[in-house]
């Protein structure tokens, strides 16, 4: 079963729209005030992603329920110019536009299931979940 | 034909503004019809068929201001521009109907009628949702400045320690609004320690911290020290998962235990005074 809604990402106002969505559906689901602000925090990495490189893409809260377990999915998609190097952006301090370079590695260790999909010229998709403990 | 769909309306304004009235309070979606006194509902209402007939029968530039006006009442009211779209259907609907009936509008000049009230209602629903626009726009751009008002600025709360107090969502544009405000008040203030207080803030990711880190070690360039206050439990673990580093930083989780420690670090402490 699963219930979604989403944010398109044009704007750095979006970035906003977006984890206010996410902490809504944390909350409905249970998630303690922990939880939420790791849920929120990883929705504005994620989202701000494909603002700074993409340009513009969208965001897509999920509801999961599996083997009784809730959960909340966050998907990322945009066809932005993709990812050259993955193994690198996944590692620490790593960063292109002079930020941290915490982003991805941060998202996922705030997340529980994290997979990444990205081809070079056509996009990135994101799914990054969280189980209700 | 203009005239004679005036002559029309002016002639039925009563039965109209009824008929009217009955089909939009059946507008199941919106509230605001129902919430508005008989009063001024019937008021509004009247004033509304007159500005639809106005179009008919004078200048475009009278009627262009009368437009406003009403426009703008109309958003004062809160009607959703769904509403007021409908609500000019409606009318023209109505009116053609109620010529029909009358044996106005027949199988011969049906075309040209069509055609007439097409030209009649077309104009007017641009220009409303034009003026609707402009309201908005309007409004954005006051909350915009409105938002930058209330951006960050630097209190002096004792002699040589500042609070700057960050409430809300940080973006690119907060972020050198804070730079600014920080470095510029820090100079302004002579002050050695500055707090900076992120209790308000809802959400630190790494955009967040790098403008945070970038803003300490500013103000270490022009020798103060900077402060992390007001980190919450939940913010102070995602920093960590994040793996953000702040080890730079004195950081603590209330305004006043920085402030005490402002006060030690410039040789001071607040003490209970003996009153005998």
């Amino acid at each position: 079963m699963s219930n979604q809604s989403s944010v398109e990402i044009q704007t750095e106002w979006d970035i906003v729209a977006a984890r206010q969505l996410g902490r809504n559906v944390a909350k409905e689901l249970g998630f303690g005030t922990v939880d939420q602000a790791r849920i929120t925090t990883a929705i504005s990495e994620l989202a701000r992603n494909i603002y700074l490189y993409a340009g513009q893409g969208k965001i897509e809260i999920q509801r999961l329920t599996e083997n009784g377990i809730n959960g909340i999915l966050i998907i990322a998609a945009d066809s932005g110019p993709g990812i050259p190097d993955i193994r690198k952006v996944m590692e620490d301090g790593f960063s292109t536009s002079g930020g941290l370079g915490a982003g991805l590695p941060g998202v996922k260790r705030l997340m529980d299931d994290f997979k990444i999909e990205t081809t070079l010229g056509e996009g990135t998709d994101i799914r990054a979940t969280k189980w209700l403990r | 034909m203009n005239k004679q769909m005036a002559r029309y309306i002016q002639e039925n304004m009563t039965e109209i503004i009824s008929n009217w009235q009955e089909l939009m309070r059946n507008e199941k979606s919106e509230r605001s019809f129902e919430v508005l006194p008989e009063e001024l509902m019937n008021q509004t209402s009247r004033e509304f068929a007159e500005l639809m007939t106005s179009n008919l029968l004078e200048s475009h530039q009278a009627y262009e201001s009368r437009l406003n006006d009403f426009a703008e009442k109309v958003v004062r009211y809160g009607w959703s521009i769904t509403f007021v779209t409908k609500a000019i259907n409606h009318f023209g609907d109505i009116v053609f109907d109620g010529m029909e009936k009358d044996g106005l509008i027949n199988n011969d000049n049906y075309r040209g009628f069509s055609k007439e009230f097409n030209k009649w209602i077309t104009p007017i629903r641009d220009s409303t949702i034009d003026t609707y626009s402009r309201t908005w726009e309007r409004t954005v751009s006051l909350q915009k400045i409105a938002l930058q008002e209330l951006s960050a600025s630097l209190i002096p709360v004792f002699d040589k320690v500042s609070v700057m107090p960050l409430v809300g969502t940080i973006d690119t544009e907060r972020a050198r609004l804070i730079m600014e405000n920080l470095l510029d008040g820090v100079v302004r203030h002579r002050a050695e320690v500055v707090l900076l207080d992120i209790t308000g803030v809802p959400v630190v990711d790494t955009m967040v911290a790098h403008h945070i880190i970038q803003a300490a070690d500013a103000v270490r360039l022009v020798g103060a020290k900077c402060m992390l206050v007001g980190i919450r439990p939940e913010i102070a673990q995602t920093i960590v998962t994040l793996g953000i580093n702040l080890n730079e930083f004195t950081t603590t989780s209330t305004l006043q235990r920085g402030v005490e420690q402002a006060l030690a670090w410039t040789n001071r402490k607040i003490v209970e005074v003996d009153e005998a």
